[in-house]
């Protein structure tokens, strides 16, 4: 066992980082470089890496080359990502779009659509968004309450979506919608890519709990939508939303910068409980050993699952343990890093909290990454039914007429 | 990355897990637990007529001259089978041990017999209801005798040969000791324990000829080392146990109907069986390291066993109580084979020291890191 690359990653790995220690600014080296201060500034930054890596092969790694990717594989793809963690580069507006939209236009999309979208989407011109979460409808998605009625070779579509992260700087959005209320939930849903620049699309954001506004509203009032913008047939988008899906769990991003058990070891030294050095408290002492013992845990799952991509092989559904672990984790170790600061840990601000704030951060951070990309409750129900086969929960609603269906207010 | 066994370790994991289903079903536990029998002799014979009590002793000594990996995936199925064999013991331990800190002449005395399966060995460290330390140990070595009492020692009652922590003088310093358990001055007594499927005795020894291993080096870092190789094998002891004890709870949940459907679509037991998986991969990962770093015999050994020893620790002892728990009334019986993990885990869990002292152990390490 060891964690070295084969010899075709090794070189793999240095042509990455030749490529780019030319194009990029190591974070080590960045300290000094202006930070964007406006969303414009942001969009300009991301979408001019985004074109550089398309045109270089580093967008879209493992997609054909006929598409703009890179034709490679998936093990090159996760070497390109953590040679890219060490530079100084935008990211994440694209990956909604290329992790989970784009991959569903591809699969489901005219031949036409495709050749209009997909490239502008890998070169970072366009920006895509996906809109399926409902006030009705988040963890059952299936839920949902937007109509999209038919109207000659066109759809009026009017309704709600929310949890849209990104729709205030989307160009396009894959939009679930349910064409046909009279038949079971599953089976009356219908899927549309749209222009979100569209009349009839409004986008509010939602200021979250956390002070920032990463996701949205947005509202839909007699939008009209060709047929040709439909994706899959009409009332079988629940299937068509099953492959956008997913690759949700890839696409929800991991918890980096938030405080680990090194930094907790260097605040349990400088705080104090009943008089002496916290770090000397026995339950300080095991919590940073049950911390440790976690994050080695999900490290070393990652390895393994990079070994079977290595390999050549199917990985294990091991995987599918790691944001379980990691939210919770990063919500307690944020908690009890605060209750190391006592009465002080009430005190939001990263020029004097320790870590630069990161307890704080991330404690707070938590309570949505503990939700985003399905929640603590789900993730359980995914495994104990993908992985253990354990049978699904009984479900009232099945076989209803969606019209007939219990609902909430 | 190349962080998995290879295709021959996972064949050999294949060949013991065929002998194991078919030598070593629930029935033999079973019948160790009803039954005064210490061990299953004919799964232990099978274990030893396909070498495996040789795996990582040098050919020298008559071995196979494989590594601790093999070591590992073989300590999987064991665990998984909750095999009532000395292997941990006398492999794990007392192989091991005097692989790593015996004279020359004592591996060639030694080495051979316990890779053949002539002896069985163990390792005496335990002096009673507390953990035990360098400052703690009373068992005394002094002019080729040892004087004190080992309690519990597992498989004390049938071992031939244990290696011993003594006191061989100086403060708080403590020795290794080769004892012949068949010899004059051991006396031994079956201890009851909670997990009768393993035997255990307190080992008295009185004026018992004795050899000392090699005193060069610090008597408790030998001590340590012996106890963080045996903490990474448990380690797989445990992640196979917890993968037994949690497909028993999952099988039952898919049979059993309560308010007409099956108790495994509640979301109360989904979610309980998750949470079981979900260690159980933590614990593998974990042990995975340790697995590497005892095989490499690497740096960051220490701090990879105790992670892979709290980590397994953890595992199987909530796989075990929460497969029970899956089971309602019957899993509580006599007759339900759930009895057999909930006492393994425990009996696992304490064997090479409890989680608190290892927690200890591991932050004392990684605060000297950090300050490093």
């Amino acid at each position: 066992m060891d964690f070295n690359d084969t010899k075709d990653e090794a070189a793999y790995r240095a042509q990455v980082r030749g490529w780019l220690d030319k194009n990029a600014v190591r974070k080590a080296d960045a300290k000094d470089l202006p930070v964007p201060k406006t969303l414009e500034e942001v969009l300009k930054q991301s979408k001019d890496w985004q074109a550089k890596k398309a045109s270089a092969g580093y967008a879209c790694i493992t997609w054909p080359k006929e598409w703009g990717g890179g034709g490679g594989t998936t093990i090159q793809n996760v070497i390109y990502g953590q040679e890219e963690a060490n530079y100084a580069v935008p990211g994440g507006v694209f990956a909604i779009g290329l992790g989970m939209c784009i991959p569903t236009l591809m699969a489901f999309g005219s031949e036409e659509a495709k050749k209009r979208y997909v490239g502008p989407a890998v070169r970072g011109d366009e920006i895509w968004c996906q809109l399926f979460s409902e006030p009705a409808g988040g963890s059952d998605v299936a839920g949902l309450r937007t109509r999209a009625e038919k109207d000659g070779d066109e759809w009026v579509i009017n309704g709600q979506k929310v949890w849209t992260s990104g729709a205030h700087y989307s160009d396009f959005g894959i939009l679930l919608t349910r064409t046909d209320p009279t038949v079971p939930k599953h089976k009356g849903l219908t899927m549309f890519y749209i222009d979100m620049k569209s009349p009839g699309v409004e986008v509010r954001p939602i200021k979250q709990m956390s002070g920032g506004a990463d996701f949205n509203e947005v509202f839909f009032t007699n939008l009209r939508v060709k047929d040709s913008q439909r994706l899959g047939k009409v009332g079988e988008g629940w299937k068509v939303a099953l492959t956008t899906l997913m690759n949700e769990r890839l696409a929800v991003g991991g918890s980096q910068g938030n405080a680990d058990t090194d930094d907790l070891i260097e605040l349990a030294r400088e705080t104090e409980i009943a008089g002496k050095p916290a770090i000397d408290n026995g339950a300080v002492r095991e919590r940073i050993a049950d911390w440790y013992v976690q994050a080695q845990g999900l490290k070393f799952t990652r390895f393994r699952t990079l070994t079977a991509l290595s390999r050549g092989e199917t990985p294990g559904p091991e995987s599918s343990i790691s944001k379980i672990v990691a939210a919770k984790k990063m919500q307690d170790l944020g908690s009890f890093g605060m209750d190391l600061q006592d009465m002080g840990g009430v005190i939001r601000d990263r020029s004097i909290s320790p870590a630069e704030g990161a307890y704080t951060e991330q404690w707070i951070g938590a309570a949505g990454y503990r939700i985003a990309g399905g929640t603590d409750e789900i993730l359980r129900n995914i495994v104990a039914e993908r992985v253990l086969g354990m049978p699904q929960d009984v479900r009232v609603d099945k076989d209803l007429p969606f019209n007939q269906a219990p609902k909430g207010k | 990355m190349n962080f998995d066994f290879s295709d021959d370790q996972k064949l050999l994991k294949e060949q013991v897990r065929k002998f194991l289903t078919d030598k070593c079903s629930y029935a033999v536990p079973r019948r160790i637990l009803d039954s005064d029998e210490p061990y299953a002799k004919e799964v232990w014979k099978g274990l030893v007529e396909m070498g495996l009590t040789g795996t990582a002793i040098p050919e020298a000594y008559g071995g196979l001259g494989l590594g601790a990996l093999e070591l590992c995936v073989i300590a999987e199925e064991l665990g998984r089978a909750v095999a009532p064999v000395p292997f941990s013991s006398s492999v794990y331990l007392a192989s091991e041990a005097i692989k790593l800190f015996g004279t020359e002449k004592q591996k060639q005395t030694w080495l051979p017999k316990l890779a053949s399966g002539e002896i069985i060995g163990t390792f005496a460290i335990s002096e009673g209801l507390h953990a035990p330390s360098a400052h703690n140990t009373r068992t005394s070595f002094a002019g080729g005798k040892v004087n004190g009492v080992k309690t519990p020692v597992a498989d004390g009652d049938i071992a031939d040969v244990a290696v011993v922590v003594v006191n061989a003088g100086g403060k708080d310093k403590v020795s290794l000791a080769i004892v012949d358990l068949k010899g004059a001055g051991v006396s031994r007594e079956v201890l009851r324990t909670l997990d009768p499927t393993r035997s255990h005795a307190a080992v008295t020894f009185k004026d018992a000829p004795a050899e000392l291993m090699d005193s060069a080096g610090d008597g408790w870092s030998q001590v340590s080392r012996i106890l963080d190789g045996a903490a990474v094998l448990f380690a797989f002891e445990q992640v196979g146990g917890a993968e037994a004890a949690l497909e028993m709870a999952r099988d039952y949940s898919l049979e059993r109907y309560a308010f007409g459907r099956q108790i495994g679509s509640y979301q109360a037991i989904k979610h309980k069986l998750a949470d079981i998986y979900v260690k159980k991969e933590l614990a593998k990962s974990n042990a995975y390291f340790g697995a590497m770093m005892l095989n490499d015999e690497g740096s960051e050994l220490p701090e990879a066993a105790a992670a892979s020893r709290i980590a397994g620790n953890d595992a199987y002892v909530f796989a075990a109580q929460e497969s029970l728990q899956t089971h309602g009334g019957i899993g509580y019986t006599w007759e339900a084979n759930t009895q057999f993990h909930y006492r393994r885990a425990k009996l696992l869990a304490l064997a090479v020291g409890a989680s608190v002292q290892w927690k200890e152990k591991l932050v004392q390490r990684l605060e000297a890191k950090n300050a490093a």
